[in-house]
């Protein structure tokens, strides 16, 4: 056999308190990696844990195999604590070919398991994956502990029987590390059998195949007796809130949560898209979702998805557009066009790394400037940030809700990791949301079309079709008082003041700033936004509980700010901004409140790091 | 009982706006507007029901003329607005209106889309072949040697043929007008909006400031008749003063060419007939161009397809025929569990 688990006199792989674990796997784009780990998370949140998962895959669809750039990654932190990350150093590593475990064995925790697939490890494909020896040899993996099986030739043997293709046969390789690592931790296989008979049909070959190799790895842990750090670890469930739970991406639960708002607005939406990483999940989802009044257009470009939601929101239905940071750019004069007509459209934008094209798969949150300043001219707009995939369905609601009763433009900001990752969520019940159903204007008496509300200064809403209430609106200043284009010098002034305080009173209509963690004055305050909500949560928490003076205020409300949320900044003697770009909210709200922030900024397109944070919060306590 | 009553009659001043219009005198834009405030009161549309969108240019002031809805845009994009309108609400009467420049330069692209897709919209580009709001440079239409600021020693970029342009898009419905040509124009207007799917209308017009009769060469009274071909379906295509003038297909060269009847044996016989259902003819029409050959006038081409928003509607209401969608139950599917 060549099961190895070499002695090293390190420490066991797992924390010692073994309230949560990390598992990272890793293998060529084409290994199954993404359904390894998503499988697995499954499972594992109907076993009743915490978790937190981090797809981190190659831009490339299909890179040349044994590449290093062709390695796809999936990070699972679970536990029977509640798990805000996907963790900052897996414990174990699970690496189906050398490229993966080049990629990825410097970040595993020292004494950490690498359990490796040896059918993989031959010479081209060490040397391919730019070992200049056999890694397993010359005492890089020293400080780990390794488990060799012979992973290939186990799935060849497995699905031989079932006359499937040499190649099908090895790519049932990721459902046979499923069935060990499942093993390991004692997760039920159930869901994964039901997927693959789902999917590939009780009678087909392959997903026969796929099936004996799942419990071909599971048998593969019981019979070897794997002992010491692989013999199977049990995780207590979590307690959390009473309720129902799934397994929610961010972009399933935005998608979900525009049809919420949708409804509760009493409104048909129209979601106009052009394909983009990681945004097009967003239009795959709505694609299917047509039952529920959702209308789907794939646009030429992303300026036309824009202007046809902006289209669709003219003729009285809700129009959304879904993009990331190149196709913003694109949308922004017409953006400006719903902003001088004041017509609502929700924009969501899953952010990525840039500039241009940058990088596409990564998370990063440099669209915070775009979102809140990138248009011609004076032109406000709400922008809101989700924190975690199941946040965005909330924020999804609040956004709808922003556009449909102050007639504007809002933008919702989410990012790549959130889009991809899942996190179990308690599934919230339509009836505990009260509806904001949009009143149109039907009454000819008296109107014309910028008639506004005089608290929310919203304007009217006429749409098409409607008698009596025939109109025109465009790009051209319009008249105050009449809504007919205008070029007169106070009319513009007015205008643009009235659209400044309409943008502004939102501030009155959001929940003040609240501190997450922590007291609301002190030594420090630890600010976020977005999906730095888990890292900056858990570090805070930690150095709190080693008695530091540190806490934790997280904005979702990113345009306007809470009214409060400068008085609060004050009230520390320090003010720390952890986020995933070169300092835009820490300029915002420098900018904002004249308080004399620092940065913790950091943009590799990995999530920023629990120990990161509490490395910052430490060194800013200790400096005067 | 439901009385329906009858709508009033409306006239053209009813589709008028109370807006000053402000194009320069002269311009051959009020023509349009006038032939079309006349055909929306001929055709019978209800105001509230018809919108007009266009992007920006002179040409697409239009919108605030009418006392319809209207949507005046951004420069290009009037194609998309009204794709997002039309999916919105397809029972709306949509009329585009569009210029040259806003069309073919910058809104190229969708204007492309828009044709292709077969939405069913009314386009009516205005070709001036020229830049009339941004003060007279070239456009993608404006002429090999054309001079202008923006060009002084004359343009060097080959024009674009906007029918030519909408046929290679595969638009079902392409007709060509002249701004003073009222009656045409009109029914051009009544074709077009009758015409299930995307409609394309290039009107020639008159740029009074900027390109004042560049094309006076087939609209001059004293030309018009030898330098126009007014096409209609199943009628030979016969032109000229005498009438003894028409379009027939050589074989040799596999063109189309001006023959006179009378002449070196041509008979009426020897002249085509114009079918718009053909798209091959319809190709060769739509690139004929003065001075070679009289400007074709009329519709060109129309053979209906299905339309865009029908298609979609089909689909959204294929999905809802099993009942409207419920939240609660599609975020319960798949993997739960529950926790008390
Ligand atoms: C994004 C953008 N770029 C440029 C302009 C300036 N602009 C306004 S109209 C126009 C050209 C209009 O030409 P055409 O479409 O032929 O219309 P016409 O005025 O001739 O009717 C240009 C370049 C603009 N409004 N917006
Ligand atoms: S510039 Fe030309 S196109 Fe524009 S309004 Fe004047 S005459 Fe008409
Ligand atoms: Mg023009």
């Amino acid at each position: 056999m060549n099961l190895q688990a070499h002695d090293t006199g390190v420490a066991t792989p797992h924390t010692s308190d073994l309230d949560s674990i990390v598992v990272r796997f890793a293998g060529d784009s084409g290994d199954g990696v993404q359904l390894l780990g998503s499988q697995f998370s499954q499972e594992t949140a109907l076993a009743g844990n915490s978790l937190a998962t981090f797809p981190d895959f190659p831009a490339e669809i299909r890179a040349p195999t044994g590449t290093t750039y062709g390695v796809s990654a999936f990070q699972i932190n679970f536990g029977s604590r509640l798990i805000k990350t996907a963790g900052d150093q897996p414990d174990v590593l699970v690496a189906l070919n050398p490229a993966a475990l080049m990629v990825n064995y410097k970040g595993l925790r020292k004494g950490g398991l690498v359990i490796l697939d040896a059918g993989a490890f031959k010479d081209k494909d060490i040397k391919r994956a730019g070992f200049a020896v056999d890694p397993r040899l010359d005492g890089t993996l020293k400080e780990f502990r390794v488990m060799e099986i012979d992973i290939s030739t186990q799935a060849l043997e497995v699905a031989k029987p079932f006359g499937v293709s040499q190649k099908e046969a090895l790519r049932t390789k990721n459902l046979w590390v499923l069935g060990l690592v499942s093993w390991m931790y004692d997760r039920e296989l159930k869901s994964t059998m039901e997927y693959v008979s789902r999917k590939f049909g009780a009678e087909d070959p392959i997903g026969k195949a796929n099936l004996a190799a799942l419990n071909a790895g599971h048998a593969y842990g019981e019979t070897h007796e794997l002992s010491g750090d692989v013999a199977p670890v049990s995780m207590p469930s979590v307690k959390v809130e009473a309720g129902t739970y799934r397994l929610v991406s961010g972009a399933e639960s935005l998608a979900w949560g525009l049809v919420a708002g949708a409804q509760l607005a009493g409104l048909e939406m129209v979601l106009a898209s052009y394909p983009i990483t990681p945004s097009s999940p967003i239009l795959h989802i709505l694609a299917r979702l047509k039952q529920f009044g959702v209308t789907t257009f794939q646009a030429e470009d992303e300026i036309a998805a824009c202007c046809a939601a902006i289209g669709a929101s003219y003729g009285g239905k809700l129009g959304v557009t879904a993009s990331s940071g190149p196709g913003i750019a694109l949308k922004t004069e017409a953006i400006g066009l719903a902003i001088g007509t004041e017509l609502p459209l929700v924009v969501v934008n899953t952010q990525r790394g840039g500039p241009s094209t940058g990088l596409p798969t990564k998370t990063e949150q440099s669209d915070l400037f775009l979102a809140v300043f990138g248009r011609n001219a004076d032109a406000p707009m709400p922008v809101i940030a989700s924190r975690a995939p199941g946040d965005c369905f909330d924020v999804a609601i609040e956004a709808v809700r922003l556009a449909t009763k102050y007639m504007t433009p809002v933008m919702l900001l989410s990012d790549g990791y959130i889009a991809n990752a899942a996190e179990p969520w308690r599934i919230p019940s339509m009836a505990n949301y009260a509806p904001f159903n949009v009143q149109f204007r039907t009454d000819p008496e008296g109107f014309h079309p910028f008639l506004r509300d005089p608290k929310t200064l919203a304007r009217v809403w006429a749409k098409p079709g409607t008698p009596g209430l025939m109109h025109r609106i465009g790009g051209i200043e319009r008249d105050y008082n009449s809504g007919n284009i205008s070029y007169d010098a106070a009319n513009h002034q007015k205008m643009t003041d009235t659209r400044a305080a309409k943008i502004n009173n939102i501030a009155d209509d959001i929940p003040e700033q609240t501190v997450e963690v922590g007291e609301t004055q002190g030594k420090l305050a630890v600010v976020g936004w977005g999906s730095t909500f888990g890292p900056i949560n858990r570090a805070v928490f930690n150095m709190r509980a080693k008695g530091l003076d540190v806490s934790h205020i997280h904005i979702r409300h990113i345009w306007p700010l809470p009214r409060n949320l400068g008085t609060l900044l004050k009230s520390y003697e320090k003010v720390l901004v952890a986020e995933m770009n070169n300092g835009q909210m820490l300029q915002l709200l420098r900018g904002q409140y004249l308080v004399d922030a620092k940065g913790l900024l950091k943009v590799s397109g990995q999530p920023i790091k629990i120990a990161e944070v509490e490395d910052a919060i430490r060194s800013q306590l200790a400096s005067a | 009982m439901n009385v329906q009553l009858p709508a009033e009659k409306l006239t053209p001043k009813d589709f008028a706006s109370d807006q000053e219009v402000r194009w320069c005198p002269g311009c051959g834009d009020y023509a349009i507007l006038k032939a079309m405030h006349k055909s929306l009161a001929d055709m019978g549309v209800r105001p509230e029901n018809t919108v007009f969108v266009s992007g920006i240019g002179c040409s697409s002031r239009f919108p605030y003329y009418m006392a319809t809805y209207g949507f005046h845009t951004i420069h290009g994009r009037a194609p998309a607005i009204a794709t997002g309108l039309k999916l919105a609400r397809p029972e709306l009467d949509i009329w585009m209106v569009t210029g040259d420049g806003d069309a073919l330069s910058i809104g190229g692209n969708h204007l492309f889309h828009v044709l292709r897709r077969n939405v069913d919209i009314n386009i009516l580009l205005f070709n001036n072949e020229i830049y009339g709001l941004t003060k007279g440079q070239a456009s993608p239409t404006s002429r090999i040697g054309q001079r202008s600021p923006s060009t002084p020693m004359g343009s060097v970029d080959s024009p674009a043929e906007a029918c030519v342009f909408a046929l290679g898009c595969n638009a079902r419905f392409i007709a060509r007008g002249i701004d003073v040509q009222a009656k045409e124009l009109g029914e051009l207007f009544s074709r077009a909006r009758a015409h299930k799917g995307a409609s394309f209308i290039e009107i020639i017009q008159n740029c009074i400031v900027y390109n004042d009769a560049t094309f006076a060469s087939f609209t001059e009274k004293a030309v018009a008749a030898e330098m126009q071909l007014h096409v209609k379906h199943g009628e030979r295509m016969i032109f000229g003063k005498e009438r003894n003038k028409g379009i027939r297909f050589n074989a040799q060269t596999f063109a189309l060419e001006v023959a006179v009847m009378g002449e070196n044996g041509v008979t009426e016989a020897d002249i085509l007939v114009h079918d718009e259902k053909n798209r091959v003819v319809a190709g060769l029409l739509a690139a004929m161009r003065p001075p070679q050959f009289p400007e074709v006038l009329g519709v060109i081409y129309c053979d209906p397809a299905p339309s865009y928003e029908a298609a979609v509607a089909a689909q959204d209401a294929a999905a809802r025929a099993k009942g409207p969608g419920d939240l609660d139950k599609l975020m319960r599917a798949g993997n739960t569990w529950d926790v008390a």
